[in-house]
């Protein structure tokens, strides 16, 4: 595994996800073993001690999204790396990490489910989960990967909006993103850009650990720093404490959701290919969106003027990009590994009675370009 | 004793918008805290190096009121936020207070784990036999026969003994006191935060408003007084006959050894897994390759 931005290195998207965290300096991982995440876990055990960091394998995922949320909130960036069944058990400390504001960083590698399952064919049942799985009125941020490259760069872009924001932020990776092998070009060190948390200037007595600032995103005061400070999964104040005042509740959960609207322009990030022209459209993501990126040139070449929007981030989901590629196609395909999760957004914002093609496999199979390439040449 | 309670109370209390505490009249937890405190002080810790984290319950609420880096967590679940503390900063005194059903019942796996895993971590356990905010319902302590809310034809199955839990868990100290010897828990969970390793601290406590009021235990007086009749230390039971000991439990110190702690082991592989890797960086480093991690 070199790291030098000249050469090309051949990786896994598990090996990848796992030299994005580092790049973008995490130094904890608390995991517990499932297929087909675990190369993340073993990679980050050899590599983080390295680096100065920590990793332990917990419990189960309860325990290792406690471990990922305390040591975040002592001051260092923290991840955990799971599928499915695990990221199931993860909801309820994934729910603490949004009320408390806790920046930290899920990998779901997602597999065929419910439950057991289908160890390990590839999926994307989980990305309504990832959005509404722990309880309560929560904002998060969810951006899937479709390519190993991806899984280095998104990481980097999952901690850096985890940071900027105070919000936990999920990584939908699938069987195929996860295991396949390929050779990518990373950017070097250079070239990353990292952001971190900000810390309290304040002296400690004026400090409030959940104050509004025009950002609506409160500085963060590590443990042990010097800002003793109250942390809670109650509804609380602006110093942390809990509260039964309606005022105060109402402005805490506005404050939440908000400050991930504030940040919609930086949040929401899709890539539009081949779309100037197109008429009708591929709307994807994952490994799909690779499936749809051949099909798309395919039929192209077949004279079809064809185009592809790949949704990064899938929630808060990118209404506005979704809503110009309706007005402009007549036709939108949506293929997915799943019976339409995606595709209900896209039929919500759908406000010009543009035809909307599902296209769903659930067999523990790949979609491939063709099965994409039919429906293009159909419509 | 009057001056300590004082200087507690000055320095140790939020007393901003954060009393009256949620505890009833005649409650073992705030003995517990004040206990907790005590320790802390005689210590002489530095309030911003102590953590105390906590679950749900009656028992979740104390952190609430003390002036150290305070963490509320989710059921069951406090140690595992204090793992990560502990690792991510291990010079920090991290304490974790839980209730009976909070660390055995949904947090039992994680308890038996920590005590495993041997960090220097302190958990202080309150057990008043009960489920006490929720309404009174049985927990992994309430005692076979006994009435609750949800064994109202008197309970069928077995207690905890959570002191002998942690033992047979591999804690590094283990103590057990109760509300009543108030002076002698102050010492116990000193003990346990100076051990280096995971250590733990089971306090029987009354719950006169849930447990002892539906099993005519009488008032928190009552309780605390069976407390003092019913507790044996440990060097006494040992010449105490199992039909004396029937209806009494122990007090005092239940093991105290030393074991390699694993934050030590951690940071001594990482030691020799860091000068193993700043080699291999060198000899990149004159071959023109940067490294993601600087």
């Amino acid at each position: 595994m070199k790291s030098e931005s000249t050469s090309r290195v051949l990786l896994q998207g598990n090996e990848a996800v796992v030299m994005g965290a580092l790049a973008a300096g995490c130094r904890f991982f608390a995991g517990y073993p499932i297929t087909p995440a675990s190369e993340i876990s073993e990679l980050l055990s050899l590599r983080l001690p390295e680096v100065g960091g920590t990793f332990i394998q917990m419990e189960d995922e309860i325990a290792s999204m406690g471990a990922v949320i305390g040591a975040s909130l002592a001051g260092v960036k923290s991840m955990t790396a799971t599928s499915g069944p695990g990221f199931s058990l993860m909801q309820e400390n994934l729910g603490y990490a949004c009320v408390a504001e806790v920046p930290c960083v899920i990998v779901n590698v997602m597999r065929g489910g419910p439950s057991t399952g289908l160890p390990t064919s590839p999926s994307q049942g989980d990305v309504q989960m990832a959005r509404w799985g722990t309880h309560g009125d929560h904002p998060i941020i969810v951006l899937a990967t479709s390519s190993v490259s991806d899984c280095f760069s998104i990481t980097i872009r999952a901690f850096n909006l985890s940071e900027k924001y105070r919000v936990p932020v999920i990584i939908l990776s699938d069987e195929v993103v996860a295991h396949t092998r390929e050779s990518v070009a990373l950017p070097g060190p250079d070239e990353i850009r990292v952001v971190d948390r900000i810390a309290p200037s304040v002296p400690p007595e004026w400090y409030k650990p959940y104050g509004t600032n025009n950002r609506g995103v409160p500085d963060m005061a590590a443990m042990g720093s010097g800002y003793r400070h109250h942390v809670t999964g109650l509804i609380h104040d602006e110093k942390g404490f809990p509260t039964q005042n309606p005022k105060e509740i109402d402005q805490f959960q506005r404050r939440l959701h908000e400050k991930i609207s504030k940040g919609f322009g930086e949040i929401q990030v899709i890539k539009s290919i081949m779309m100037e022209d197109a008429e009708v459209c591929v709307i994807a993501y994952g490994s799909v969106a690779r499936s749809a990126l051949r099909a798309i040139k395919e039929a192209r070449n077949q004279g079809i003027k064809a185009g592809l929007l790949q949704l990064i981030t899938l929630f808060p989901f990118p209404r506005k990009a979704v809503d110009s590629v309706l007005r402009q196609c007549r036709v939108a395909i949506v293929p997915e590994m799943n019976m339409g999760q995606i595709c209900r957004e896209v039929a919500r914002v759908n406000q010009t009675g543009t035809r909307i093609v599902k296209h769903n496999r659930v067999d523990g199979q790949l979609i491939t370009p063709e099965e994409i390439l039919k429906y293009l040449v159909k419509v | 004793m009057r001056e300590e309670a004082e200087i507690i109370r000055q320095e140790y209390l939020r007393h901003d918008k954060k009393f009256p505490h949620v505890w009833c009249p005649g409650c073992g937890i705030g003995i517990v805290m004040g206990a907790l405190l005590r320790a802390i002080h005689n210590l002489g810790l530095s309030k911003d190096e102590v953590v105390l984290a906590s679950g749900i319950g009656c028992s979740g609420r104390m952190p609430t009121y003390v002036d150290f880096n305070t963490l509320h967590t989710t059921h069951g679940r406090s140690l595992t936020f204090a793992t990560g503390v502990k690792l991510a900063k291990p010079e920090l005194n991290v304490i974790s207070v839980m209730g009976d059903g909070d660390a055995t019942a949904i947090g039992g796996n994680h308890f038996i784990h920590a005590a495993r895993r041997n960090l220097d971590i302190t958990a202080i356990i309150i057990n008043n036999s009960t489920y006490g905010m929720t309404g009174g319902q049985y927990s992994p302590t309430t005692p076979y026969g006994s009435k609750s809310t949800t064994s109202v034809y008197g309970h069928v199955e077995h207690a905890f003994s959570i002191a002998e839990l942690a033992v047979t868990a591999g804690a590094s100290f283990v103590g057990r006191g109760t509300v009543y010897h108030a002076s002698h828990l102050d010492k116990l969970i000193g003990q346990a935060i100076q051990k280096r390793g995971f250590s733990v601290v089971e306090v029987i406590s009354n719950c006169h408003v849930q447990h002892g009021r539906r099993n005519k235990l009488g008032g928190a007086v009552e309780m605390m007084q069976s407390f003092k009749e019913n507790a044996v230390t440990i060097g006494k039971a040992a010449k105490m006959s199992p039909d004396e000991m029937a209806d009494k439990f122990t007090i005092g110190v239940l093991t105290d050894i030393d074991k390699p702690i694993s934050t030590d082991e951690y940071r001594r592989i990482a030691q020799k897994a860091q000068r193993k890797a700043d080699q291999v960086a060198r000899t990149k480093v004159k071959n023109g390759v940067k490294r993601y991690e600087e």
